[in-house]
């Protein structure tokens, strides 16, 4: 069989005598140019032709598609009531010819399919059905976690793994310090300067401190804080876990008698909860200079000045309020990274899907805690 | 037999894995139409040298020609006219997960060819023939498949332009001895219909006897090529193992 790849355009001709119908073939039929006469094959009319003669033996190079074709026109001559009287093909490749011969082809592997309304209704309602499903796994997950949180505090020698633990802290607290501590710096320049900007029109220029006090304790060093480990960390679970799903590790642990809860999520979340308030106090300082370096280049205030003002503006509670969503928003992420980890498919795509969807989820579900916080807060007058 | 060109023609290649040295210039000639297996024991470089080859790696040194063209010092280009004249089977089978069997397929009919969507289904259904899978298989996804099915739909796919060359890692690695059977009679028979040269990377004893032409053992970094016959001649301790150890003898039976 020579090369498949170039050669000379195929062709065939029909000549019609009487009732005979005649076609001859030539040229290159290959794969690569099989379209060329794949349609005209299709549309050969056949009105008032009662035999068929193929000839093929003048096609200078047949490989599977071009063989394929020959066989499709003889069945297609057949099948419109003629009788095949000749069928020859060029020397050499009658083993080809058996092969596609000896396999009775008649449907054609279809492959596009078209959605009906039908198929619109059938997705709509297997969507709802799997977003219940999906909710009572949550559930399950959560109070699994939980049990298995509770059974450590009681027995903590038999479950509390100490150095994945702090592994974890170190790993989602201390390894977090210098991008946190960044971009905090920047927040807090950032806040300062839209403030500064606003308040100096009304000759309020000191009150650009509170503002930056209230605001960094309260809502925004935790919030944004959370947010950047959310992207960092709970990513990385779920990143983590899905892979180790995949590679069958999981599997595993499970058939040594490793407590898969005890030895991957429960280090990563107490971790995360340990470390994410430790976190949020380093933000806010970050956030806090930054914003004293702004007031002092952009409104002069001394660094004595700043902290006096801060003093009276904020106190003890402003500080605690953010500090109290911490906990929680760390909870949340890494409940959330370890989850999807777990419900990685062993296929390419599903890593990175679930990464996504464990980091958005992560985020929704933090800024929703965050307002339902700002709400709570608010009814209590704190 | 006057020697035509060899399809394949390896000189002097030099392979390494980061610090560690793989393959110290080894010579090949593959000739057209043979089937030749690469034996050799876990970690000596067999599918190494399958990937410097089909220029996955990059070997340190040393010419590697496939159809006259000296592959490792091609333009971008031209490349691709090579690669449509080889096929490539993976030792997992390589499916890509997100489409269906048929639309695995007639991937390389999508980028080589221009034939219309419904001539495109019809090859594909005469390929999954060829190599034992039935319609039901064409619409299902890689996840759906048996590890047999996942093979044969594998070189469905590596088979699909009517190669020159087929590349077969660790084929039957995972199969159970009827399926592997069964796929060793169907390469034979591809191989004959369609007058295809066979490069496979094995370690699976049966498959030797039953399908090789010439065997190309890799041993210390080295290769030995010969017919199963003229290889077990070698004293070589590891070569004497392999072919003479109990399961040697059980499946080549001296």
């Amino acid at each position: 069989m020579g090369s498949a790849t170039d050669g000379s355009t195929p062709w065939f001709h029909v000549d019609r005598t009487g009732r005979t119908l005649r076609l001859t073939a030539g040229g290159s039929w290959t794969v690569y140019q099989a379209a060329v006469v794949d349609n005209a094959l299709r549309r050969i009319d056949t009105n008032t032709i009662a035999v068929a003669e193929i000839d093929a033996s003048g096609i200078e190079i047949l490989d599977t598609a071009g063989a394929w074709l020959l066989l499709r026109t003889r069945q297609q001559l057949n099948d419109a009531g003629l009788r095949i009287a000749r069928f020859e093909f060029p020397q050499g490749y009658s083993p080809l010819m058996g092969v596609i011969e000896s396999e009775k082809l008649i449907c054609p592997a279809d492959v596009r399919t078209r959605e009906s309304f039908a198929d619109v209704l059938e997705r709509l309602g297997r969507g709802a059905h799997d977003v219940l499903i999906q909710g009572t796994g949550i559930l399950g997950y959560v109070g699994r976690i939980t049990i298995e949180w509770l059974k450590t505090l009681y027995a903590p020698q038999r479950h509390f793994r100490f150095t994945a633990t702090v592994h974890q802290i170190e790993e989602v607290g201390l390894n977090a310090l210098p991008i946190v501590g960044l971009l905090m710096f920047l927040v807090g320049i950032v806040l300062a300067y839209q403030g500064a900007d606003q308040l100096s029109r009304f000759g309020l220029d000191i009150f650009t401190v509170n503002a930056l006090g209230i605001g960094v304790l309260r809502e925004l060093g935790v919030l944004i804080t959370a947010i950047i480990i959310a992207g960092r960390s709970g990513s990385a679970f779920t990143a983590q876990i899905g892979t180790m799903k995949v590679n069958e590790e999981i599997d595993a642990m499970q058939t040594m008698g490793l407590n898969v809860d005890d030895v991957l999520i429960l280090p990563r979340v107490t971790g995360l909860v340990i470390a994410l308030p430790i976190l949020t106090f380093y933000a806010d300082i970050m956030a806090l200079i930054g914003g004293a370096m702004m007031c002092y280049f952009q409104l002069g205030i001394t660094a004595p000045a700043f902290v006096r003002q801060l003093h009276e503006a904020v106190n003890i509670n402003t500080f605690l309020v953010g500090m109290i969503k911490a906990p929680v928003f760390a909870y949340v992420i890494g409940m959330v990274g370890c989850y999807e980890g777990l419900n990685v498919e062993r296929n390419a795509a599903s890593v990175g899907k679930l990464t996504t969807r464990s980091v958005v989820e992560s985020v929704f579900l933090v800024i929703v805690l965050d307002a339902g916080f700002s709400i709570m807060f608010s009814v209590l007058g704190i | 037999m006057a020697a035509a060109d060899p399809i394949i023609s390896i000189k002097g290649l030099v392979t390494r894995l980061g610090n560690r040295l793989i393959h110290d210039r080894v010579d090949l000639d593959v000739r057209r139409g043979e089937v030749i297996a690469i034996v050799g024991g876990s970690g000596s470089g067999k599918s190494v040298l399958l990937r410097s080859i089909v220029g996955l790696m990059r070997p340190a040194g040393g010419t590697v020609e496939v159809f006259g063209e000296d592959v490792l010092n091609l333009e971008p280009g031209a490349l691709r006219g090579i690669q449509k004249r080889w096929g490539v089977l993976f030792q997992e089978g390589a499916l890509f997960s997100s489409q269906t069997v048929a639309e695995n397929v007639q991937v390389p009919l999508r980028e080589y060819t221009k034939a219309p969507q419904a001539l495109m289904n019809e090859i594909t259904a005469v390929k999954l023939a060829m190599v034992g899978l039935g319609e039901d298989a064409a619409r299902k996804y890689p996840s759906e498949l048996s590890g047999g099915m996942k093979k044969r739909a594998s070189l469905a796919r590596a088979l699909v332009l009517d190669p020159e060359i087929v590349f077969l890692d660790e084929p039957t690695a995972g199969l159970d001895p009827i399926a592997a059977n069964a796929f060793d009679e169907l390469i034979r028979n591809l191989q004959q219909s369609l007058g295809l040269t066979v490069f496979m990377v094995t370690h699976d004893l049966d498959t030797l006897r039953s399908i090789a032409d010439r065997v190309a053992v890799l041993v210390n970094k080295k290769l030995k090529v010969g017919t199963i016959a003229e290889v077990m001649r070698d004293q070589d301790p590891w070569i004497q193992d392999y072919f003479s150890g109990p399961r040697g003898r059980a499946a080549l039976g001296s």
